[in-house]
């Protein structure tokens, strides 16, 4: 049960794990080929800061991903054998890059450590079950 | 609406929020707290048109929430036990209801769900009256409910007040909440529907919360004017046979003036106090710009596009423009204001408003084969009557 007040029990003892999902747009890659190196630095350098601000919350479960088109899906949901297709499982301008866990009071923290996110423009935050 | 029944609708709504809260508070259990309240708020809706309405509302609800607690919590001891500990009163603090409305205002849940749980946990409605009130059906209204109270549960969704930075966009979800229940209970049709809720009334109850709750909040003190400068003209917004009558054609005299004057000093109190205008104050001043005046002709008209340069500088929108270039229309005649609608053809090609208000215009400059163009253009994305004539009515008071 996790909709405790504040004043029953204090914070240190809430913890929910979020997976934050990171999730790139076509226009972002554009924009992140169309940079120069010093610019590009710069912005991997401000993901790097954000990174070290938060380092308390995120646990060491996370990685950033190798681009969409490395991806492969497998299909099992059909009666056949299973599919094996190139590609993410949507084709679409949106693909996950990248994912973090992180362990915070609750969704307004996860959404607040986001706020400030400076990479790509889509995060997706997902309660981890139990 | 009966007096027995409004009277009743007013008890249920001044202590079910407060019940709400005290049992959140005691069960740590958004879901369950809310299921016990909404189980009150039913019985007291069945037995209290027969036994009237009880001399102590708040502690009839909680005993009936109580027991009902000790009997539907069976398996779960640690709540039965604190259940069993409770006696009345229960509230050692003054108001608890914020919490409950950023909970249920929260952005991450969708706005329908917001809608309804507010209602409901907030105001003290049922299932069958949110339903009612927005003629979807009930287990529409139930489904909505049940989803977003999971959500709250499992994506650890905080009941409690936000802090710092996220307060300010917290406060405009709750406004957007509220302003959206006032204008669906007011431009909802007059039909009389006696089982039914006014929306328009928990709208001003809730934004009268807010603003009591957080008197250091410049918007909710704006938008509480907003309503009420609304309300004060209810009497002269339909003819005797329910249709709308426009602004202009309004009769005057049956607009409530003491309570226009009771807004606008809400309004000017709260400018003045926070210099810091917002959306809402903006709003609610251009509608005491028209509550104020005493003939149509007499608008002041000049101060109206002031503030809807404001507002446009807080809030850009294209149907804000168009408002705007209404209001122009009247201060400096349809060249002008002719000239700000063509920049808005891309952005409202496809709202009805638009193209009628061009046709007007074009009438007005001589240029009929176009104005008929404007018109057959403005019919075509027009579903309704009835809903051209909100449409209609909204665009003459904004």
């Amino acid at each position: 049960m996790r909709l405790i007040p504040d004043r029953l029990v204090g914070e240190e003892v809430r913890h929910v794990k979020y997976v934050l999902m990171f999730i790139e747009t076509e226009q972002f890659e554009k924009d992140l080929a169309a940079m120069g190196a010093d610019e590009r630095d710069r912005a991997i350098a401000k993901v790097g800061r954000w990174l070290a601000e938060h380092q308390g919350r995120i646990t060491n479960r996370g990685a950033k991903l190798q681009p969409a088109h490395t991806a492969t899906t497998v299909r099992l949901d059909r009666a056949a054998e299973p599919l094996v297709t190139d590609g993410p499982y949507v084709e679409g301008k949106e693909v996950i890059s990248g994912f973090l866990e992180v362990d915070v009071a609750d969704l307004d923290e996860a959404i607040a450590m986001v706020r400030s996110w400076p990479g790509c423009p889509v995060v997706e935050i997902r309660p981890v079950e139990g | 609406m009966s007096d027995a029944q409004e009277a009743l609708a007013r008890a249920v709504r001044e202590h079910a929020g407060r019940l709400a809260a005290a049992l959140v508070n005691l069960l740590g259990d958004f879901s369950a707290a809310e299921d016990l309240v909404q189980d009150a708020v039913e019985t007291a809706l069945r037995r209290w048109p027969e036994e009237g309405v009880p001399e102590r509302p708040d502690a009839w609800l909680f005993t009936v929430a109580r027991r009902r607690g000790l009997d539907v919590l069976r398996r779960e001891a640690t709540y039965r036990a604190k259940l069993a500990q409770l006696t009345w009163p229960v509230l050692p603090e003054p108001d608890d209801r914020l919490r409950l409305v950023f909970t249920c205002c929260h952005p991450a849940l969708p706005r329908e769900a917001q809608v309804a749980l507010t209602l409901r946990v907030v105001c003290g409605l049922t299932t069958a009256q949110i339903a009612a009130a927005f003629v979807v059906p009930e287990t529409t209204v139930a489904q909505r409910i049940t989803r977003a109270k999971r959500k709250i549960a499992d994506a650890g969704i905080p009941y409690r007040i936000p802090r710092g930075e996220e307060l300010p966009s917290r406060v405009h979800e709750v406004l957007t909440v509220i302003y959206l229940l006032f204008n669906e209970g007011y431009l909802a049709t007059a039909g009389e529907q006696a089982h039914r809720r006014d929306l328009v009334d928990d709208a001003e109850w809730l934004a009268a919360l807010l603003h009591g709750l957080m008197p250091d909040e410049p918007e909710a003190g704006g938008l509480l004017a907003l309503i009420r400068l609304h309300r004060a003209r209810t009497a002269a917004r339909f003819d005797a046979d329910g249709r709308i009558v426009l602004l202009a054609d309004q009769d005057r005299a049956l607009w409530n003036h003491g309570a226009i004057a009771d807004a606008v000093r809400l309004l000017t109190r709260t400018a003045q106090r926070h210099l810091s205008p917002g959306p809402y104050q903006l709003q609610a001043a251009i509608v005491a710009c028209h509550a104020e005046a005493p003939r149509w002709e007499e608008t002041d008209w000049e101060q109206i596009v002031i503030l809807y340069d404001m507002l446009l500088l807080l809030a850009p929108s294209a149907v804000t423009r168009l408002h705007r270039a209404i209001a122009v229309r009247h201060a400096q005649g349809p060249g002008v204001a002719m000239a700000e609608l063509d920049q808005l053809g891309d952005a409202l090609d496809r709202y009805g408003l638009f193209h009628a208000t061009r046709a007007e215009f074009l009438r007005e400059l001589g240029r009929q084969d176009e104005a008929q163009e404007a018109d057959r253009r403005a019919l075509e994305q027009t579903e309704n009557p009835a809903q051209q004539a909100l449409l209609e009515e909204r665009l003459t008071w904004a």
